[in-house]
């Protein structure tokens, strides 16, 4: 599961957000791969497309890496 | 008009323009876009993007493509509207030309950034993002809308990301006059250098507007031309012209005064002698008949300029190919010029360009400078038969060879905003 959430991420993070691929680890921060708090909120709308789950502010309140953000997404999936 | 002005000169009170940057329908550059409406060939073409849409005109100008992410930096497409792009692009232009960086292309170092104003004419600003975003509002719902489309739709987003990009923290303002936005920006510009705000300023327009809902709604008015010929839409002056074509792109200009030029070794390519505005209190999209509006900011910036009309050989026309623009203008070049006007070489770039709305001021005062560096006026695309009303010496056909001493460039915005330059050798 994780490793698909790791796939999601990397294929949001490379189409929308011009990231390349090589780049998108786990324990990146958001912030190395360029993208500001603005940003994150337009990942988490393309998230809700692919998973169907929301992350709302409260969810990204201490999302600093992309394992951050996995683990919240499997959270709300639980 | 008032008399009694008293216009003092002098290298403090002298603003000379260092560096000009553009891209627009008729090239990307100054010098393409130069040698582009030299050549008057009108750069309209069938609008795929419009047409697909179902708008009810399907013809435009816009500016050459550029891989944005490449040249701006990763998420520039994401984050920023198209008309902050075209705006960036040709700041950094300018900025090179004006030898205001030394290395990275966008960080100012040779001159100081916090007293480096920007000033920036749109008429329309993100354009392109308000009819994208509502269009996901109207589909997916107020949740799915996007936190980017606030600095991507804002007006002054354009201004503001040229002072993040250059490091600029002089006085920032947006200016909106519509279709004279780009002159009221120099003019704004200007006065920011006189009145000692600011000791560069980079200054210009930009617009981006060519949308479904804006195309429609000027083709409502009875606005755009209807010509489904693109090559021959846009024909300012001539007695078949029935109204303009919309374009896209931004003009640029670094202003500094002529002491604060000479003091980092900077070469004057042209000196903004004289600024004029006014409003025609008449009508929200239609020019007073006699034109009395563009009349008193031609007055106002030859009075500014302290120059005598006589010295006036070139007018770059607002010319814009509507019915009621053409001839709004040339009552008023009659008002301002009197017995002078057989004297002076019209002509309209927009025959090539288009119409940039926000931007038209700036890119026609960078070309109205180049007419008067090089004595050489652009002919008017498309005239072919000159409206006999239009009582001007228009160049066409070829450019026209003539020696100046000064140039004219006036732009009237919707509103009734009306803003004049002129501009004089280095």
């Amino acid at each position: 599961m994780s490793e698909d959430l790791l796939t999601t991420f990397t294929e949001l993070l490379t189409s929308d957000f011009g990231v390349p691929a090589d780049e998108v680890r786990a324990d990146a921060t958001f912030e190395a791969l360029g993208l500001d708090s603005l940003d994150i909120v337009e990942l988490t709308l393309a998230l809700e497309d692919r998973t169907g789950v929301k992350l709302g502010d409260e969810d990204l309140e201490h999302v600093r890496t992309v394992q951050d953000a996995i683990d919240k997404v499997k959270e709300r999936q639980a | 008009m008032s008399g009694g002005r008293v216009t003092e000169h002098g290298p403090e009170r002298d603003v000379v323009v260092t560096g000009m940057g553009a891209i627009t329908p008729a090239g990307r550059g100054v010098a393409a876009t130069w040698a582009g409406v030299l050549a008057g060939v009108s750069m309209a073409t069938h609008d795929e993007r419009l047409a697909a849409a179902g708008a009810p005109v399907a013809v435009s100008c816009r500016a050459p493509e550029f891989d944005v992410d490449a040249e701006l930096g990763r998420g520039s497409v994401r984050r920023l509207d198209r008309f902050t792009h075209l705006a960036l692009i040709a700041a950094r232009e300018a900025i090179a030309q004006a030898g205001l960086v030394d290395g990275d292309p966008d960080v100012i170092t040779t001159v100081d950034p916090d007293r480096t104003g920007v000033v920036i004419g749109t008429g329309i600003g993100g354009g392109e993002s308000w009819e994208s975003e509502y269009a996901r509002l109207s589909v997916e719902g107020p949740a799915r809308v996007s936190p980017l489309f606030v600095p991507r739709m804002l007006s002054n987003t354009a201004a503001g990301s040229i002072a993040i990009r250059t490091h600029a923290r002089g006085p920032n303002l947006t200016v909106n006059t519509a279709c004279a936005a780009g002159a009221s920006a120099i003019h704004v510009g200007r006065d920011l250098i006189r009145s000692g705000a600011a000791d560069v300023v980079i200054a210009g327009g930009v617009e981006a507007g060519i949308t479904t809902i804006a195309i429609s709604a000027f083709a409502q008015m009875g606005a755009l031309s209807s010509n489904p010929e693109p090559a021959s839409a846009s024909r300012p002056f001539d007695v078949a012209r029935d109204g303009f074509v919309m374009g896209e792109g931004a003009g640029i200009v670094i202003l500094e005064s002529r002491a604060h030029a000479e003091a980092r070794g900077a070469k004057p390519l042209f000196t903004v002698a004289g600024c004029g505005a006014s409003a025609d209190a008449f009508h929200a999209t239609a020019p007073p008949e006699d034109g009395g509006g563009a009349a008193l900011a031609m007055q106002r910036a030859i009075e500014d300029a302290g120059i005598p009309v006589e010295r006036i050989g070139h007018h770059n026309a607002h010319g814009t190919s509507t019915p009621l623009n053409d001839i709004a203008e040339t009552r008023a070049l009659r008002t301002v010029l009197g017995e002078h006007l057989p004297n002076v070489v019209v002509t309209s770039t927009k025959g090539v360009t288009g119409h940039l709305l926000g931007a038209a001021g700036a890119v026609e005062a960078i070309l109205a400078a180049h007419a008067l560096r090089e004595g050489l006026v652009p002919p008017t695309a498309n005239l072919t038969h000159q409206d006999p009303d239009i009582e001007l010496d228009v160049a066409h056909g070829a450019p026209r060879e003539v020696r100046l001493e000064a140039v004219l460039s006036a732009s009237m915005g919707f509103g009734g905003q009306n803003a004049a330059l002129v501009l004089t050798k280095a």
